[in-house]
């Protein structure tokens, strides 16, 4: 599903350089529920960065799903980004005037779904998260596990290859964490790719694989037996 | 660009950002208001200058016979022209140019006119219905001669304030009877002109009963005519002009006088009188509209600035929509549709506003020097379409602005 090879990247700060991503080689097949993880500013973020198309490599070779990823343009990305991935942000990013039904329809916006079948679908997406009931209620009238929940249904409206999701619990209580873990393990059990970013040990057992990251390599790669997030909760 | 789904959508996000659509709204509106108003001064000062200048349409174009002064095919010299019906039918039927008021006249100078024990000599002139315009009459009671009372050659009258007082004192005349030439006319109307006492002490009646009243069977004494009003004097000059020699060429093939002879036909071409008119009423135009027009700019700039606001206060939300598959042209899409969408609806309520205001304040304007401000329809309409121009201006920069926001960006955590 995901292939890539050798990626590079720097910064540059004024006459200063700062390599942050120094080669790193790594692929992830169909299904598969991996986390990234490492300490602050090994470049965790920077990558999925990449993989999610927000941001270019400086060298190396990017695959996703058979389609060699190289010198998008902002329109080609913004639809690869459409078609193909889902994104999870810590801090929800919803729209704040817009109810969570209309949230969760924006991906279809722009897919050009008509609207009527804008909102049947986003309902279903909702009722699969647990939130038919809120469908009308804006972010602000939402606990910080119902936005994530709104954020995830939205992630899977446009039906993507890949979910990318940098800390997704970084702005929750272990026990609404464990809860949206529940939920991803689910959305990962129906077969659906899922990367993770986190720092949280916890989390990482979640999944069922674990990339570690330091200073810019990747020094560990592992297969996990998975910890099922409902036994915690 | 405009599908329906971006309407919907635009739509949503202006409803639930009301303030901010609200304060947007008012600044364009007042700015269209403001220039609205201006331009309906500007031709109110247009129509208090016209009604200022002269006595008379200050373009018309007056044609009236002479004596031959040179010998031709067979007639000799000194021959007086007699103008008649079918002269001024040549000239109105086959005129290139567009006609805006026209008339043939038939005059007696002094007829014997009385009601009652008064009388006194006024002069009677025979006219078609465009005659109140060539001479700027003002009615101001009744009505002026209309096309009906010629075809039906009625007795009727319209007469001069002068003639008015002297004939009737304080009694209204409208209604009742004078006699002309031993006949009876009803009075239909009464005019007051510009031109003062000596042009008021006129009595106006249909040219056809004119002509058998007083036993001149087709005869007439001169026509007028006045051309559209022009862009500008440049214009008017020269189709007036064309309009001069091309019923003086008529006439003289149809009259058969030699083309070089100037005494048998006059032809009075006033629309040089106009060009002052025509440069102070284009200066002022001028003026009002560069005026209204920096109005509307102030509030172009304030809705772009405001606009630039708003894309900066929802920089993230930008960033949202483009990493959920928002292409750059659909932002600025987005962001344009918008600005046109509320410049044009609120511009709208201003020109609406400010025609209303002009509508019902306008006519109760009558200052020396500013008359029936008002606005036409063809400004209203230019006006509208600037107003959408303002609103893609306006919202340009900012969406320029909205489609370089990087996603990545505006998602950092801060
Ligand atoms: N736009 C940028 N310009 C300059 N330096 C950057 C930029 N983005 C990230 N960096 C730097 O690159 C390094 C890696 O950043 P990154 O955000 O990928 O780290 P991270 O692993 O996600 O850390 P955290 O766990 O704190 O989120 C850091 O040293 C950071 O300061
Ligand atoms: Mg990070």
């Amino acid at each position: 599903m995901i292939e890539i090879k050798d990626l590079h990247k720097s910064y540059k700060m004024g006459k200063n350089s700062l390599h942050v991503l120094k080669g790193i080689n790594f692929s992830v097949e169909e299904g598969e529920l991996v986390s990234i993880m490492g300490s602050s500013g090994s470049g965790k973020s920077t990558l999925l960065n990449i993989l999610g198309m927000l941001d270019e490599a400086d060298e190396g070779s990017y695959t996703l799903d058979g389609v060699p990823i190289k010198n998008l343009n902002e329109k080609l990305a913004a639809q690869y980004r459409n078609k193909f991935l889902g994104f999870i942000f810590q801090s929800f990013n919803l729209i704040n005037y817009k109810s969570a039904l209309d949230n969760v329809a924006l991906p279809l916006f722009y897919q050009g779904v008509k609207r009527s079948e804008r909102i049947e679908r986003s309902m279903a997406y909702l009722e699969k998260v647990g939130l038919a009931a809120w469908a009308d209620h804006k972010p602000n009238e939402l606990s910080g596990g119902q936005k994530q929940r709104v954020a995830i249904a939205r992630a899977l409206a446009s039906d993507p290859k890949v979910l990318l999701a940098d800390e997704l619990t970084g702005a929750l209580d272990s026990k609404t964490s464990y809860e949206i873990m529940d939920l991803i393990q689910q959305i990962n059990d129906e077969g659906r790719t899922i990367l993770v970013v986190t720092h949280e040990e916890d989390i990482a057992q979640m999944c069922k694989r674990i990339v570690n990251l330091k200073d810019g390599v990747i020094i560990d790669d592992k297969k996990i037996t998975q910890v099922r997030a409902q036994q915690n909760v | 660009m405009f599908s329906l789904e971006r309407w919907q959508e635009v739509f949503e996000t202006i409803s639930k950002n009301k303030l901010r659509t609200f304060l947007t709204g008012v600044s364009v509106a007042s700015g269209i208001f403001i220039l609205v108003i201006l331009l309906g001064v500007s031709v109110g000062f247009q129509n208090g200058i016209e009604s200022q200048f002269q006595n008379d349409a200050e373009n018309i174009i007056n044609i009236y016979p002479g004596e031959t002064a040179i010998s031709f095919e067979g007639f000799n010299k000194g021959r007086r022209i007699q103008l008649r019906n079918e002269d001024y039918e040549i000239v109105t039927e086959n005129s290139k140019q567009e006609i805006e008021y026209k008339s043939p006249l038939y005059q007696i100078f002094a007829g014997l006119i009385s009601h009652g024990n008064n009388s006194g000599n006024y002069r009677v002139e025979g006219v078609l219905p465009d005659y109140q315009y060539l001479e700027k009459a003002d009615i101001i009671e009744g009505r002026f001669i209309n096309a009906n009372d010629n075809k039906a050659k009625e007795k009727y009258a319209v007469i001069g304030n002068r003639v008015k007082k002297d004939l009737f004192e304080d009694e209204s005349p409208v209604g009742k009877y004078i006699q002309v030439s031993g006949l009876n006319f009803k009075v239909v109307g009464v005019f007051t002109d510009p031109g003062g006492d000596r042009e008021e002490t006129r009595i106006y009646v249909p040219i056809a009963t004119s002509q058998i009243v007083f036993g001149a069977g087709t005869d007439i004494r001169s026509m007028g005519f006045t051309l559209p009003k022009e862009e500008n004097y440049d214009l008017a000059l020269k189709q007036s002009n064309a309009f001069a020699a091309q019923a003086e060429r008529m006439l003289k093939t149809k009259l058969q006088i030699d083309p070089k002879d100037e005494s048998a036909l006059f032809i009075s071409n006033n629309i040089e009188n106009t060009k002052e008119i025509y440069v102070l009423i284009s200066a002022m135009r001028v003026f009002f509209w560069g005026v209204g027009l920096a109005t509307l700019l102030a509030g172009i700039i304030g809705v772009s600035n405001i606009m630039l606001i708003i894309v900066k206060e929802r920089t993230k939300e930008i960033g949202i929509r483009k990493a959920l598959g928002a292409e750059p042209l659909s932002i600025v899409g987005m962001i344009l549709h918008e600005s046109i969408f509320v410049t044009s609806i609120s511009g709208l309520f201003g020109l609406i506003f400010g025609l209303v205001l002009l509508e019902i304040v306008g006519p109760m304007v009558e200052l020396d020097f500013i008359k029936n401000p008002s606005v036409n329809f063809s400004i209203a309409v230019s006006t509208l379409l600037l107003l959408i121009a303002a609103g893609a201006i306006a919202g340009f920069f900012p969406a320029w602005r909205g489609a370089r926001i990087k996603p990545i960006d505006a998602l950092r955590d801060e």
